[in-house]
């Protein structure tokens, strides 16, 4: 599977997702410079986290007009498989890719924490490996990670599942408590209705290894490559 | 022609303000009991060179529906086209 990872100026997680990606077997990646087309062999491509044009406007609002969001509109279009994580789901909001938009964190501080997800779905090619109800510890960092959307589309999102991850407790229990940042329905990862595109707030890539504090980023970013190689 | 436009972008009602509100209560600790309520809001003043002040504010409304604003959380509202030296 080949993987492309997106590089923005002011990407700063590019590198770290594409060792992630580097230790699964079968996996090449290349970095795609936003200026440039997308090749046409890529099977998945990951949209990475970090700051991309300085967070000025809003976060991901200059990203979206960079010339290769074009094709990856397009590739998401024919059924492609894109991942955003943090600034890469804030790109896909702001791009029309992934429906709602992101506000500052309640409490309007940087949260650079361990959070646990429960997995809510398992039919979408980045979860398939994982069970309904699993709960994962993956880092989160971020400022405007705090989910909204409007009252009738997040009515539509929720009747039509497309929420993936849920802030929760280690033990899967959704609340109040264990929302970190204020988003609605404690909304951490989100689907398309195809179910092709996977935005994150979340660094699974940041859980890619024990050493790290958890492996658990890593299952997500192995049910894709799985998926890319039944394809 | 120069144009000088102010576009000025608003959370929608009912979209959290968490900054306005850290403001509101940050007052309210000072002492001004009477303040209810902050919302923030961006302005932009924008300089633009073309015939007229229709164009000016047709431009205006372009860039403030397709950059400027979020239209799933934000309003614009454009004000204040004058002549620029």
């Amino acid at each position: 599977m080949k993987v492309g990872v997106v590089v923005f100026p002011g990407s700063n997680c590019d590198r770290d997702t594409a060792w992630a990606f580097s230790l699964l077997e079968g996996v090449e990646v290349e970095y795609l410079w936003h200026k440039d087309g997308l090749p046409g062999d890529v099977d998945l491509v990951v949209l990475p986290g970090g700051f991309s044009y300085g967070d000025y406007l809003r976060t991901g609002a200059f990203a979206r007009f960079s010339p290769i969001m074009e094709d990856v509109i397009d590739f998401a279009g024919r059924g492609g498989l894109v991942l955003g994580i943090c600034n890469g789901f804030q790109v896909l909001l702001e791009s029309g890719l992934l429906p709602g938009a992101m506000l500052p964190n309640r409490g309007l501080r940087f949260i650079c924490d361990w959070v646990h997800i429960r997995v809510e779905r398992t039919d979408t090619p980045f979860t398939q490996n994982l069970s309904v109800g699993q709960v994962l510890r993956i880092p989160v960092a971020h400022f405007e990670g705090n989910y909204f959307a409007d009252r009738s589309t997040l009515a539509e999102i929720e009747a039509k599942g497309q929420v993936v991850f849920r802030y929760s407790d280690p033990e899967g229990n959704v609340s109040e408590r264990t929302n970190p940042n204020g988003s609605l329905n404690n909304i951490a990862g989100l689907v398309n209705e195809r179910g092709n595109v996977l935005g994150m707030m979340p660094h699974p890539e940041r859980a890619a290894a024990e050493i790290l504090g958890s492996a658990d980023g890593l299952k997500i970013l192995q049910s894709v490559v799985d998926f890319g190689a039944k394809v | 022609m120069k144009f000088a436009i102010d576009i000025l972008i608003e959370r929608k009602e009912g979209v959290a303000d968490p900054e306005g509100n850290t403001i509101k209560d940050a007052l309210r600790r000072l002492g001004y009991d009477s303040v209810e309520s902050v919302r923030t809001s961006k302005m932009f003043s924008v300089v633009v060179e073309v015939n007229s002040p229709a164009e000016a504010k047709q431009i205006a409304e372009e860039i403030a529906q397709k950059v400027l604003a979020n239209p799933v959380i934000e309003n614009f509202k454009i004000f204040n086209i004058e002549e620029a030296g």
